[in-house]
């Protein structure tokens, strides 16, 4: 699935401006834990966190995941979307928990 | 090619542009992606346990015909007990710290996971030098 084919659906929100998004996300992976994201995140992941601080950026953009969501209609901090938007990573919110929101992909 | 960057105690919000920028000068040199991942993640954690546990410190990276080299230098307190801080799991982080995600123990591994050659020497009181290569 797309970038743009899941924001198509309304439980998903884009909450940057990001000039691309018709990457692939590759797979899904729900985690909290930096190190462990660093350690086993790969490019093209949607990665779901409920971090809101702008280092999950650093760590998306690194590993050049396709996608942070940010579960339970959780608000990042001002400066993570302000960084996002710098590193062409999108940030998007959705009401949905993480079980549903995984739900919504099939690879 | 020698490259230096500057790390602050608590930042958060800068630390992980050292490895950004380490992972733009490699991607321009046109080394292999793979490498290029675990200097990225080599770096990124260096930083962050600078950022986490030290009062500031510094990044250097080193790029030669068949290596990369970083070392990661800070100015204290160091680390009392590096065989211990080596153990995946354990940490000295903070409460607050953990709660955003840091501090899992995982730093230290990590780094040396991505390494062909890791050495970590510390001065209790005094500071903490990391040197990793990683081949190329």
């Amino acid at each position: 699935m797309k970038i743009n084919q899941l924001l198509e659906n309304k439980n998903f929100k884009l909450l940057n401006d990001v000039p691309y998004l018709d990457e692939e996300i590759t797979y899904i992976r729900s985690c909290d834990l930096l190190s462990l994201v660093m350690a086993k995140g790969e490019k093209g992941d949607a990665w779901i966190t409920v971090q809101t601080h702008s280092n999950i950026v650093a760590v998306a953009s690194l590993l050049e995941m396709s996608c942070i969501i940010l579960p339970e209609s959780i608000k990042p901090e001002e400066t993570t979307l302000i960084k996002a938007t710098e590193n062409d990573i999108p940030i998007i919110s959705t009401p949905f928990d993480v079980y549903k929101t995984m739900k919504e992909f099939s690879f | 090619m020698k490259f230096e960057y500057t790390i602050s105690n608590l930042n958060f919000s800068t630390a992980g542009e050292a490895s950004s920028n380490i992972k733009k000068v490699l991607k321009l040199l046109g080394i292999d992606s793979k490498i290029i991942r675990r200097a990225a993640i080599a770096t990124y954690e260096a930083e962050i346990n600078i950022a986490i546990h030290s009062h500031g410190g510094k990044i250097i990276l080193y790029i030669e015909e068949d290596s990369i080299k970083i070392t990661a230098i800070d100015k204290g307190p160091g680390i009392e007990n590096i065989e211990l801080a080596m153990k995946e799991g354990y940490s000295t982080a903070t409460h607050e710290i953990r709660e955003m995600g840091f501090g899992a123990g995982m730093g230290l591994p990590n780094i040396k996971k991505c390494s062909n050659e890791f050495s970590i020497t510390s001065e209790f009181g005094k500071y903490t030098k990391l040197e990793i290569t990683i081949f190329i």
